[in-house]
């Protein structure tokens, strides 16, 4: 059993999870990933998807809206712009973040990562059942 | 000098006034708790944030391809300014302060030669610079509708701010707001926040970027914009309430004062109004 790494998600608003966790599974702008203790240094950033930590006590997934997440040996700091723990979620707060993206979009001069967002928030939306 | 009538009126309508006043000072009183409980919510995400920021630009700052929100466009002739004060009043000399710090900043860049572009947040800071600034402002906040601020709000404002930016609509951005301290003290801050500015930030640990260095840079810029922006709205917040408890506790004590003054003027007036119906009364019965 690999060892622990400390595991902070935080929003804007409020911090959301700070826990010891044996592996954080990340929705990572270039696809997922996973942390363990041990793992190489890194910055990512996050495209709106599902993130997973496992601990101790179980599994715990939250659903973020995008953000970056910074990865050292011995701990992994989640910045989400939105998160929202899964049991949590309803399809309210996913349209509303939806329609959020896509007001974006429209304003947005980069045509082509604002509707990935919205895509990706859409595949999200598939990905958590609702 | 008043009538005793008079002077009963105006110590039952001072009483009156204490007792808003007190009232609105326990209002504020509790708003600042969960305005500051707010502010130190936001803490670790503004903290992280900005090392993280910090220690990004330290290492791509120096090159020539660097972000135009970091490395600015390469003029500094328009400023745009954003003033964020409250929506009421009765807060004491909050929004003033600001106000004069963003006045004082106009007219030292005018006087450079420099164009000078308004923001308002807030009903309050639009009411005094329309006077001299009308033909600055372009445009304008409205919070009256928000009861929690909250990031959405920031996020909101931090559009409008790089919308304009993007259109080359202006070159320097500065945020003005009143950093919370205390209850008594608030201190007006100018905050620049385009060009990005992050202080103290060393380059810390080799770190693996995914995607490159400058494309995670140029996605955080705009957020950084946000969460400042978040951080300036949450700082107003409480110092907003903080500003108003204090001014609210002085008029308490103000009105405490006043009904003291009155009461003795009155027990005096009702004095030597009694001394005079006793003397009348005595002489009359001398006279006879």
């Amino acid at each position: 059993m690999a060892g622990t790494l400390q595991f902070d998600l935080v929003s804007p608003e409020r911090r959301l999870a700070s826990i010891a966790a044996t592996e954080v599974q990340i929705p990572g702008a270039e696809g997922d990933m996973t942390a363990m203790e041990g793992h190489a240094p890194g910055i990512t950033t996050l495209r709106p998807g599902v993130l997973r930590a496992t601990s101790a006590a179980g599994v715990k997934s939250f659903v973020v809206s995008g953000g970056f997440a910074e990865i050292t040996a011995t701990s992994i700091s989640v910045l989400a712009e939105q998160a929202v723990p899964l049991e949590e979620m309803t399809a309210a707060i996913m349209d509303q973040m939806v329609a959020d993206a896509t007001l974006a979009a429209a304003v947005n001069p980069d045509k082509d990562a604002t509707d990935k967002v919205v895509a990706d928030l859409l595949a999200m939306r598939a990905a958590a059942g609702q | 000098m008043p009538s005793l009538k008079d002077l009963k009126n105006k110590i039952a309508s001072v009483k009156n006034t204490r007792k808003i006043t007190k009232a609105m000072q326990m209002v504020s009183a509790a708003k600042l708790r969960r305005a500051q409980d707010a502010a130190e919510a936001a803490r670790p995400y503004a903290e992280r944030m900005n090392a993280v920021m910090g220690s990004l630009a330290s290492s791509v700052g120096a090159s020539a391809s660097a972000p135009r929100l970091l490395a600015g466009t390469g003029s500094d002739k328009v400023h745009l300014l954003v003033v964020m004060t409250s929506e009421r009043g009765l807060c004491g000399g909050f929004n003033s302060t600001i106000v004069r710090l963003a006045r004082a900043r106009a007219q030292e860049l005018m006087a450079q030669g420099k164009t000078v572009k308004i923001l308002t947040v807030g009903k309050k800071g639009r009411e005094q610079l329309r006077r001299d600034y009308a033909d600055k402002m372009v445009g304008h906040v409205d919070m009256g509708e928000v009861k929690r601020v909250g990031y959405v709000n920031a996020q909101g404002i931090a559009r409008d701010i790089l919308a304009r930016f993007a259109a080359g609509e202006c070159d320097v951005v500065t945020l003005f707001y009143n950093r919370f301290q205390s209850v008594i003290a608030q201190i007006p801050t100018a905050l620049q926040v385009i060009p990005a500015k992050y202080e103290g930030a060393t380059a810390s640990a080799v770190y693996d970027y995914e995607p490159g260095e400058e494309a995670i840079l140029a996605d955080l810029l705009p957020r950084g914009v946000a969460t400042q922006v978040f951080t300036a709205l949450l700082e107003n917040g409480a110092s907003e309430q903080g500003a108003r408890m204090s001014a609210m506790d002085n008029a308490t004590r103000n009105a405490g004062e006043m009904i003291t003054k009155y009461t003795t003027i009155y027990n005096r007036s009702r004095q030597a109004a009694i001394t005079k119906e006793l003397i009348e009364i005595i002489s009359g019965a001398e006279a006879l």
